[in-house]
């Protein structure tokens, strides 16, 4: 019985992957959408794998890290840097000359995306030795401030990062599996980690730190573990943001970032992997409609005086706070989303309509 | 030998001395009792012995070994597991989680090689789910293991954190009063399910108790503490007529 339900499912996912594939494929080879839509989802995929590795360290070991961003940046710059082809470097940084030591080397997108998610843990590790011991909002303060910092410390290494004026002519991927490959994959190693006994660790730490110390596990190693993983995942993310816009600087890592990460984690429940996933296409796909709000709106004649330029985010803003007052465990709480959950609500769905 | 041995141990807080040159020696596979009034020093004693607090004067030895100044999880990976005083389990995991978790400190692959299902890793995963799944059933617990901990009625929950602390495979057990908020039947079944267990993994047991009928019935060596020192030692009977122990926790009269 329980094994038929189980072969059930199995097949379940392989149509479901089979139709998303498919779909995939069409967008990709533009029988269907258009540019700005594939836009829109690619970058629905990046923000899917920072919010994910995000919920790693906050909904699910507990640690409430405001540093997203700052990693993500940090990945993002790595791939802009040695992605850009050498015979643009000189009309990039015409201001101020790239240091020798970079300007002349190249390296193939895949390698420098791992670079930068593994500069990403590195700094991550630096960075947890000293601030993993502060909990829940001083970590908060502190990761916060880290992040700031990066952001700073990138919009002055002129000769490294070409400080205020970015980097631009980064190459750009041809094809929407890169995106959606990574973030399957990121998604699938987190998923996997976290059902392993370290993430079990995780989860104790998560629950109650001294008893979870009393059980024999190391908090410190455990906590920088986790932190430095999710960092991981946000270069990775970040990598790969900046080879979708094609250019990065230091102004698109501003705090207000993380927050966009932390409302996909609380829109789909802390603690929740599918909840994040779905939060995080709504998410970014609702910023991109609610762009509306930002347009001046004439209603038979008269201007509506609310709708300029960020607007949008205070409505944005409204919805996290009716959010956190009204469905404070998100979409899923600490749940996974499964197949007996779309049958209940499709079940839900059928006495209704009778 | 003793297994577990407080030497001289002193610990202030500024300038409060919770406890004062305490001396204690738990012999194997006995059951010791640390007791006394309210605010002696008792968890504070615990706390020291499992590293949770550093103490400020002493050392704690466990099997001949200095066991001051590690960490608590250190000391758990001695061998020294204990349960807390007002249950701390990891209420939103299932009891099979409660106790899994309680194993990790032996896992020997590294998180990449677990998250990705090498074939060692999945052995040792696999292992690890059957040897828990063996202690809830020698506990009578099996029947629980997909329930969520804070679900469990009180004492199944004493039980369970026993049970977590036994999963780490510790050889000396500290119970911070196990028969807290249990009713009289409760509380002898308690005593019989620690002699089990006593036997069973033989175990050496140090805790800490307020229902005397329990501490004189199982306890083979008791301990008295009053304002942090030291005030009685010896068998059940020998504590119960000791005349400091009868002021301790009745008090003095004024004009005797």
């Amino acid at each position: 019985m329980i094994n038929q339900r189980k072969d059930h499912n199995i097949k379940a996912y392989i149509l479901l992957f089979i139709v998303f594939a498919v779909l995939l494929t069409l967008l990709d080879l533009k029988y269907i959408g258009d540019e700005y839509v594939r836009r829109v989802l690619n970058l629905a995929a990046i923000y899917t794998i920072v919010s994910v590795s995000m919920n790693l360290v906050n909904g699910f070991t507990g640690l409430f890290s405001l540093g997203q961003a700052g990693f993500m940046a940090i990945g993002a710059y790595t791939v802009a840097i040695f992605t850009v082809p050498l015979e643009s470097r000189a009309s990039i940084f015409y201001v101020v000359p790239q240091n020798p030591a970079l300007a002349g080397i190249h390296i193939p997108f895949p390698a420098a995306l791992l670079l930068g998610g593994l500069l990403a843990a590195l700094v991550a590790i630096l960075i947890g030795i000293p601030v993993l011991r502060l909990k829940s909002d001083y970590l908060a303060i502190a990761t916060l401030g880290f992040s700031e910092i990066i952001r700073i410390v990138f919009t002055n290494a002129k000769t490294i990062t070409n400080g205020a004026l970015g980097i631009k002519s980064i190459p750009k991927m041809p094809t929407m599996w890169v995106f959606f490959g990574v973030m399957i994959l990121s998604v699938a190693f987190i998923v996997f980690l976290i059902n392993s006994s370290y993430g079990r660790a995780f989860k104790a730490i998560r629950e109650d730190a001294v008893a979870a110390e009393a059980m024999g596990i190391n908090l410190f190693k455990h906590k920088v573990m986790s932190f430095a993983i999710g960092a991981f995942f946000a270069g990775i993310g970040g990598g790969l943001f900046a080879s979708l816009l094609g250019t990065v600087d230091p102004k698109q890592f501003y705090f207000t970032m993380t927050y966009n990460f932390l409302l996909m984690i609380v829109l789909g429940g802390m603690g929740s992997i599918s909840g994040t996933v779905i939060a995080s296409f709504i998410v970014t796909i609702g910023l991109e409609v609610l762009r509306f709000f930002d347009n001046p709106l004439t209603l038979f004649g008269v201007t509506i005086p609310i709708f300029r330029a960020g607007f949008r985010m205070v409505i944005f803003s409204a919805l996290l706070m009716i959010l956190v007052l009204f469905f404070r465990n998100g979409l899923l709480g600490q749940k996974e989303l499964s197949w007996g959950m779309v049958r209940d609500w499709f079940g839900r769905l059928r006495r209704y309509k009778r | 030998m003793s297994v577990l041995k407080a030497d001289n141990i002193v610990m202030q807080f500024g300038g409060v001395t919770a406890v004062n040159d305490l001396n204690i020696e738990v012999e194997k596979g006995k059951i010791v009792a640390l007791i006394g009034p309210n605010g002696a020093g008792k968890t504070t004693a615990f706390n020291v012995i499992t590293g949770v607090y550093q103490p400020t004067k002493g050392s704690v030895y466990f099997n001949g070994e200095k066991i001051t100044g590690l960490s608590p999880d250190k000391i758990t990976n001695k061998g020294i597991a204990r349960t807390f005083q007002n249950i701390r389990l990891f209420k939103n995991l299932t009891v099979l989680d409660n106790i899994l978790i309680a194993n990790h400190l032996h896992v020997k692959s590294n998180f990449l090689s677990y998250t990705t299902r090498m074939p060692w890793s999945r052995k040792e995963e696999k292992s690890m789910r059957s040897k828990s799944e063996m202690l809830l059933e020698k506990l009578g617990l099996l029947s629980l293991k997909n329930e969520i901990a804070h679900s469990l009625p009180y004492g199944e929950q004493r039980k369970l954190e026993i049970a977590r602390a036994l999963a780490t495979d510790a050889k000396l057990l500290l119970l911070d009063e196990p028969a807290a908020g249990m009713n009289p039947s409760e509380t002898m079944q308690l005593s019989g399910f620690i002699h089990t267990i006593r036997d069973e993994f033989e175990l050496t047991i140090f805790m800490i108790e307020h229902h005397m009928d329990l501490v004189m019935e199982i306890s083979d060596k008791i301990y008295v503490l009053d304002f942090g020192q030291l005030i009685a030692q010896g068998t059940a009977d020998e504590v119960k007529n000791n005349k400091r122990v009868i002021e301790a926790y009745l008090g003095v009269e004024e004009d005797a």
